[in-house]
């Protein structure tokens, strides 16, 4: 296993793993606490309406729990991608192209995401 | 314990006595098909499967199955085999899509009226029922089978009688040691199916069972070797290995136990004992 | 030995993660963690892509809701609870269960050489866990048609 090296090791697996299980559970409260938002407030049809969930944004928690959500599950579905394509094809390119592309996809969904919710904060201050 | 597990037998038998007599019944004088996969690639042999008529009786494993197709009615058939006790490991296969050793497997404990025998899944192919167990073999030597102790040297240690060890200890590892490598939870496991360089589980379980045992001081370099993108983390716990094992050695607890120390679980009991060590040394 | 080459002769490959009923629950629910995990992130990944369209304007996000709150959108919703309740739950009994918690202790194996480690406890983990999914399903089902 120690051949097995050569591949860019910023991390650990051992510390990757720890992410990937912390990661999980922290996802698990917030996409809780966001469903919860969804049903318990007012009936989930009207929760959808296009008012409602740009008054959403406009709260600084909820948008702290949107990009806690962002954060929190892009990095564990993204690792959990990196770990099934890894076990189907072994050579060293096919690892080092999965490791960088599972990181570049990543950090553009969140990317993405946080660019959704700062332009959705602004619409509801106008 | 051995009046508990008495007791678990007696269970077992009494649910499965009419299914038993039934059977039973239908063993003492018949017959039963058993579909062979043949191949032999080296000799341009292509890949089929040969059925094969053989008599059995209540007792008759799958492995006296083979043997006696191979002795009457086709000595071509490659297979391989020596203790037929469930003890060196060397005959297993695929039996109905199952990896199992054949001299463990009786065929009235089967179902169905046709027996397939296939070579293990997930290792290089030589011919009919043989496989290569060269890779398995080298992922179990990189894990360094043996214990490592800067201590043992007779020749430096004048002193040197023997390594104290209580049962407690011994049961931390024992049911570990029983493995006979015979390759069944490699050949279940699902990362070895797509996973090059994963050891699998007998390694794995091998790495813990030095780890463990308090005679070896090579610990943290165990923990270093297994620490890997292909090592311990491609275990997900599918529990297939420890299914599998003909003789009770549950690699996934292994693996899952050795996990535990890299998680931090379970660190501070070898640290504990290694530091008992320290101060009876120093008292 | 040359790992970059190692011989994938034999090796059952993806064919081996299907037929997970051979093994027992553990096999299975090794295997329901695996199709629900990409599942979700598929799913993930499209709605963020869906909740974008709030920047759109309202007639963007109108008309994106029409096609996410049709009865096939809701069926597609009710199978994501599901998927997100089953890798939760199940999720929470590995990450014990990768640490070696709750799988018993070595000990001196004796016939008929039971895993230790494949025990009700772990069983019953993943028994809870569907039995969850049904329920998060049916409750996610009255939700959406039902129009709570």
């Amino acid at each position: 296993m120690e051949a097995n090296k050569t591949h860019m090791a910023m991390l650990r697996e051992s510390q990757i793993m720890k992410i990937h299980y912390i990661t999980a559970i922290g996802a698990l409260f917030v996409v809780a606490v966001h469903i919860l938002m969804r049903v318990a407030i007012m009936p989930y049809g009207m929760s959808l309406e296009y008012e409602n969930v740009i008054a959403n944004y406009q709260s600084i928690p909820y948008i702290v729990l949107l990009e806690s959500i962002l954060v929190l599950v892009s990095i564990h579905g993204f690792n959990g991608m990196r770990v099934i394509l890894l076990e189907l094809r072994q050579s060293k390119r096919w690892e080092d192209g999965v490791t960088v592309l599972t990181i570049a996809a990543m950090i553009a969904l969140i990317a993405y995401g946080t660019r959704t919710i700062i332009i959705a904060n602004g619409l509801g201050v106008e | 314990m051995t009046e508990q597990i008495i007791e678990k037998i007696e269970t077992m038998e009494k649910k499965h006595e009419n299914e038993k007599r039934q059977r039973e019944k239908e063993y003492l004088k018949s017959s039963v098909s058993i579909k062979i996969y043949r191949a032999n690639k080296a000799a341009g042999e292509s890949p089929h499967y040969d059925r094969v008529e053989v008599p059995v009786q209540r007792w008759t494993t799958v492995l006296d199955a083979l043997l006696y197709a191979k002795a009457y009615k086709d000595p071509s058939i490659g297979i391989r085999y020596s203790c037929r006790m469930a003890s060196c490991g060397s005959c297993g296969m695929k039996i109905n899509g199952i990896p199992r050793l054949a001299c463990y497997t009786k065929v009235s404990e089967l179902q169905g009226s046709e027996i397939t025998v296939e070579p293990l899944a997930n290792f290089p192919h030589i011919r009919d029922l043989v496989t290569d167990f060269s890779q398995f073999f080298a992922h179990h030597r990189n894990v360094e089978p043996y214990i490592q102790n800067e201590h043992a040297d007779i020749g430096e240690n004048n002193n040197l009688t023997e390594f104290m060890q209580t049962p407690e200890d011994v049961d931390k590892y024992l049911q570990f040691s029983y493995c006979i490598k015979c390759g069944l939870c490699y050949s279940a496991c699902p990362t070895v199916a797509t996973d090059t360089k994963f050891p699998g589980p007998q390694a794995l379980s091998q790495a813990y069972r030095y780890f463990i045992d308090n005679r070896d001081t090579g610990a943290k370099k165990r923990l270093e070797l297994v620490d890997d993108r292909h090592g311990i983390w491609r275990c997900h716990f599918a529990g297939s290995c420890s299914s599998v094992c003909p003789k009770g050695v549950d690699p996934a607890l292994g693996i899952q136990l050795m996990r535990g120390h890299l998680l931090g679980y379970a660190k501070n009991e070898k640290k504990m004992a290694e530091l008992k060590e320290r101060l009876k040394k120093d008292n | 030995m040359e790992r970059e080459t190692a011989d994938r002769n034999n090796r059952e490959g993806m064919k081996g993660w299907l037929n997970p009923g051979r093994y027992g629950w553990e096999r299975v629910s090794y295997w329901l963690q695996r199709l629900t995990g990409v599942g979700l992130l598929a799913y993930f990944i499209a709605h963020i892509y869906e909740t974008s369209n709030i920047t759109g304007g309202p007639a963007l996000w109108e008309a994106f809701l029409e096609l996410t709150q049709s009865s096939l959108g809701h069926i597609i919703l009710i199978l994501v609870i599901g998927m997100c309740v089953f890798h939760s739950a199940n999720g929470i009994r590995l990450i014990f269960a990768h640490g070696g918690k709750g799988l018993g202790k070595p000990g001196r194996p004796d016939y008929p050489y039971d895993a230790v480690s494949l025990n009700y406890r772990q069983k019953s983990g993943i028994w809870i866990a569907l039995i969850l999914t049904l329920v998060a399903m049916l409750y996610g089902a009255s939700v959406l048609f039902g129009g709570e």
